[in-house]
């Protein structure tokens, strides 16, 4: 998985909590016992992530379906 | 299907051992699954193809003649038939007599359309592989039964002598007349012999002496001298002395039986289908209209190419399929049960790597409508509940699957809905009242009446149950889930005394049916046809078509009691095509709509395409499934019961979040009109105010999302912190996890009310420690 969400979403959207900027960063994500690595906004300050729609109903959902499959 | 060993021993004995037991319960499992497999006949020969005695695959060559693949239906011809431009022609068709057509009309006429598709094509069989044998084996005639034998034989490897005492292959095929066989036909048909490497002994009285003295003969490993040709044809007449077709089968026979011999062989063994027999295939010609033999400008020519299409259009390319033409799950996949059955196997084996007969395994509603429909009884819904339970036990259900409707099952059966009481002023019931959880969640204002209804009509009190049956978990095969909510809901109708429980839903009821049957249960349908009064105007309400749920397949007095019910009531009643014993799901059954979303929507879209009248139900899912098709539905308590809603038939469904709501308010509602107490006790979310447009709640619904998971989101984002702002829009966008699926929501707020824009879901988490 490389970049899953459009560059815009940076600028749109700000952590609520620090008021900080997001910065792509290197996320580890997982389901049924496999893990992966993408690229998503994440608070620079408190790290928390954002997960767009596009990717949770896009690629997530495709490799859910494999995982449970598997 | 299953089987767990569990050995502890240990060495090479044991790894041995378990080998062994391993290796045992495969070959069981293998069995298990032939005999299933075995009872869907779908594979079986076309009924020509089984009575043809050499087996020509008549179905095939059929259908491509009918798409004018002349070429494509020679070859299908000499991948069988021997010296296809020969036995072509002049095959004295024995099939036809058996051939289904003739139930609707004249049989097809199979060997006008062999004899043309030989005609047109002259393509001599191509053999790209000999095998080679060392034997040497000795053909004592040239007539057809013999040259079959030395054809098959030589396609076997062995090296062939062909004696006759005649100067030319084909005894008394040539006294056939030119206009049926030309004589440059057989010449050609039977060179290629000789191509393939037979040796050919023309004029060869002396060395048929030889052997006739000889009968062991120490050159030739076998000797195969058939009985005196005869002829074929009464040249009056023109009608078979010699079936051709039996004296390539007799050469085929003697082929088999010299080959094993020798190869040290069995003769017998597995011979049974040589010639013809009775093939298992069951073809419908229901709605088949009859059609006579398309007619032959030509007779003495036979068809031309046109003419032989015509004729081919009549096959019936025999096949079974009633099931798939029944079910839209089992047309879906693009095969039929035997093949489903063999793919689930597969799929139960597969230990890495992925499992794409999950999909399959889910999506079937298990109703049971195949196994009616079909002349062998085979049920996909075994098939199919069977893995799932295998798929439960080894941890491989995707998650997923069945998540939400055990979900919903969970509230049905927790304090927001589920109660049990006796009727109020009353300490013992004579009868518990179960409107189960779905009327509950579609038309609460039903159960509210009907329960009236029954307290008025019945003695001894009519006591009060709220909760789900457990089908849901019945379905998803959560075996544990399911036994835990049967031994609750039994101790709570023990604690009331054993009343006799009224049923409304049919599923409830086959449950109760199947998983206590100790408790005495009767439908609402037989209570109102006892009690409820019609008034006597006999007015003409109109004509409504009737679904039937699945689950009342197996119970013909609730049909028949709601078919009287809905006359009295003053409707005619339209049969649908599939009704009664024959009705089809809602594509609720077996979770259908929650493993499969999209086939459960086609599904009840090609069910409400049946009939253009408004439909009548009398399940609620079924109902709100017809509703949500678009089809105008009632609920036959919508008719018995008429509330304030002028026009019932076209209320809208409710979606899942008010279906919990409708739950938990009737709870609410009965507690304090009937009871008179207060049980309303909300979470701490769900004060929290909300407005949803309807497309976003509409899509909400569509990914399974309940407002309460919302509320959870905007809980947990305001008295945390953590969520996103959007400067532009000034929409915040945070995310909550109350157990394995992550709920996402957007949303302003303006008055203290929380404005939904967006909802979305997903299960993939972000691995621990690195948010
Ligand atoms: S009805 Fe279906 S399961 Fe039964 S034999 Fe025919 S194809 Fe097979
Ligand atoms: S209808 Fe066609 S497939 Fe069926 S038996 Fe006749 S020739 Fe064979
Ligand atoms: S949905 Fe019903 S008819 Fe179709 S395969 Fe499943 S049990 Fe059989
Ligand atoms: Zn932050």
């Amino acid at each position: 998985m490389s970049q899953y969400y459009e560059a815009s979403l940076l600028e749109e959207w700000n952590c609520a909590k620090c008021g900080a900027a997001l910065k792509p960063a290197k996320v580890d994500i997982a389901y049924m016992g496999s893990q992966f690595t993408i690229e998503l906004p994440k608070c620079e300050i408190c790290g928390l992530v954002l997960i767009p729609e596009s990717l949770a109903r896009g690629k997530m959902a495709e490799v859910e379906k494999i995982l449970e499959d598997k | 299907m299953n089987f767990f060993v569990c050995v502890c021993l240990c060495g090479s004995v044991a790894n041995k051992l378990r080998k062994t037991a391993e290796k045992e319960f495969k070959n069981m499992e293998q069995k298990e699954l032939r005999e299933t497999e075995d009872k869907c006949i779908q594979e079986q020969p076309a009924y020509c193809v089984a009575a043809c005695p050499i087996h020509v695959d008549v179905r095939t060559l059929i259908w491509q003649i009918k798409q004018g693949k002349w070429e494509d239906a020679r070859k299908t011809l000499n991948k069988t038939m021997p010296f296809a431009g020969i036995l072509g022609r002049i095959c004295d068709h024995p099939c036809e007599n058996h051939c289904k057509r003739r139930e609707a009309g004249d049989p097809v006429a199979i060997s006008a359309l062999e004899r043309c598709c030989v005609q047109k094509v002259s393509l001599l069989p191509k053999i790209s592989f000999l095998p080679s044998k060392t034997q040497k084996i000795a053909i004592l005639s040239g007539g057809l039964r013999s040259l079959t034998a030395a054809w098959d034989l030589i396609r076997k490897g062995y090296k062939i002598h062909i004696f006759t005492e005649q100067n030319r292959l084909g005894e008394s095929l040539w006294d056939l007349p030119e206009s049926l066989l030309p004589k440059e036909v057989i010449e050609k048909e039977f060179s290629v012999l000789e191509k393939l490497g037979a040796q050919i002994h023309l004029n060869a009285e002396k060395d048929m002496g030889f052997f006739k003295a000889n009968p062991g003969s120490k050159e030739f490993d076998a000797v195969y001298a058939p009985p005196e040709n005869e002829r074929f044809l009464a040249p009056l007449e023109m009608t078979w002395l010699v079936s051709p077709i039996n004296e390539a089968l007799e050469g085929r026979k003697a082929a088999v039986t010299i080959d094993r011999q020798i190869q040290k062989v069995s003769l017998t063994a597995g011979r049974e289908k040589e010639g013809p027999y009775k093939t298992r295939l069951f073809t419908s010609i229901e709605n088949i209209a009859p059609l006579p033999l398309t007619p032959m400008s030509h007779p003495e020519s036979g068809y031309t190419p046109e003419e032989a299409i015509q004729e081919a259009e009549r096959c019936l390319q025999c096949q079974c399929l009633e099931c798939v033409k029944a079910c839209l799950y089992l047309e879906h996949f693009k095969g039929y049960p035997k093949k489903y059955a063999r793919e689930i196997y597969n799929n139960e084996s597969i230990v890495m790597g992925e499992r794409k007969g999950n999909t399959l395994v889910n999506s079937c509603s298990l109703c049971g409508l195949c196994e009616v429909i079909c002349p062998n009884d085979f049920s996909m819904a075994d098939v199919c509940r069977n893995a799932r339970t295998s798929m439960v036990k080894r941890g491989k259900m995707p998650p997923s699957a069945h998540e939400f409707a055990l979900r919903d099952m969970a509230f049905s059966n927790g304090e927001k809905f589920a109660l049990s009481k006796h009727e109020p002023g009353h300490e013992k019931s004579e009868y518990l009242f179960f409107p189960g959880c779905q009327l509950s969640a579609s038309s609460p204002g039903h159960v509210e009446t009907v329960y009236d209804f029954l307290r008025s009509h019945l003695k001894g009190g009519v006591g009060l149950m709220l909760r789900c049956c457990g089908a849901p978990a019945d379905w998803a095969a959560r075996e544990e889930i399911f036994q835990a909510g049967l031994e609750t809901l039994e101790a709570q109708w023990e604690a009331l005394g054993r009343p006799k429980m009224i049923l409304v839903c049919s599923t409830c009821y086959s449950i109760f049916k199947r998983s206590l049957s100790h408790i005495n249960i009767i439908s609402l349908w037989e209570i109102l046809e006892k009690y409820y009064a019609f008034s006597l105007s006999d007015a003409d309400k109109g004509c409504l078509a009737l679904h039937d749920p699945c689950t009342t397949r197996h119970e013909p007095q609730i049909r028949e009691t709601v078919r009287s019910l809905l006359k009295n009531a003053g409707y005619k009643i339209e049969e649908l095509k599939y009704s009664g014993e024959q009705t089809t799901c809602c594509g609720y059954g077996g979770l259908m709509s929650n493993a499969n979303p999209a086939l459960a929507k086609a599904v009840i879209q090609r069910r409400a395409e049946e009939s253009e009248s408004d439909f009548v139900a009398y399940c609620a899912m079924c109902r709100d499934a017809l509703s949500s098709a678009g089809k105008r539905t009632l609920h036959l308590l919508d008719i018995l019961f008429p509330s304030d809603d002028a026009d019932p038939a076209s209320q809208k469904p409710p979606t899942y979040s008010q279906r919990h709501e409708n739950r938990a308010r009737l709870k609410e509602h009965l507690c304090q009109i009937l009871w008179k107490e207060n049980v309303s006790d909300m979470a701490d979310h769900e004060d929290l105010m909300l407005n949803i447009a309807p497309e976003v709640e509409k899509q909400m619904d569509e990914r399974r999302i309940l407002k309460s998971d919302i509320q959870k989101v905007i809980r947990y984002a305001e008295e945390s912190g953590n969520r996103f702002y959007n400067s532009k829009t000034g929409h915040w966008l945070a995310a909550y996890q109350p157990v394995n699926v992550t709920y996402w929501a957007e949303y302003s707020v303006s008055d203290s009310v929380f404005v939904i824009h967006n909802a979305y879901c997903h299960r993939m988490t972000i691995a621990e420690g690195k948010r």
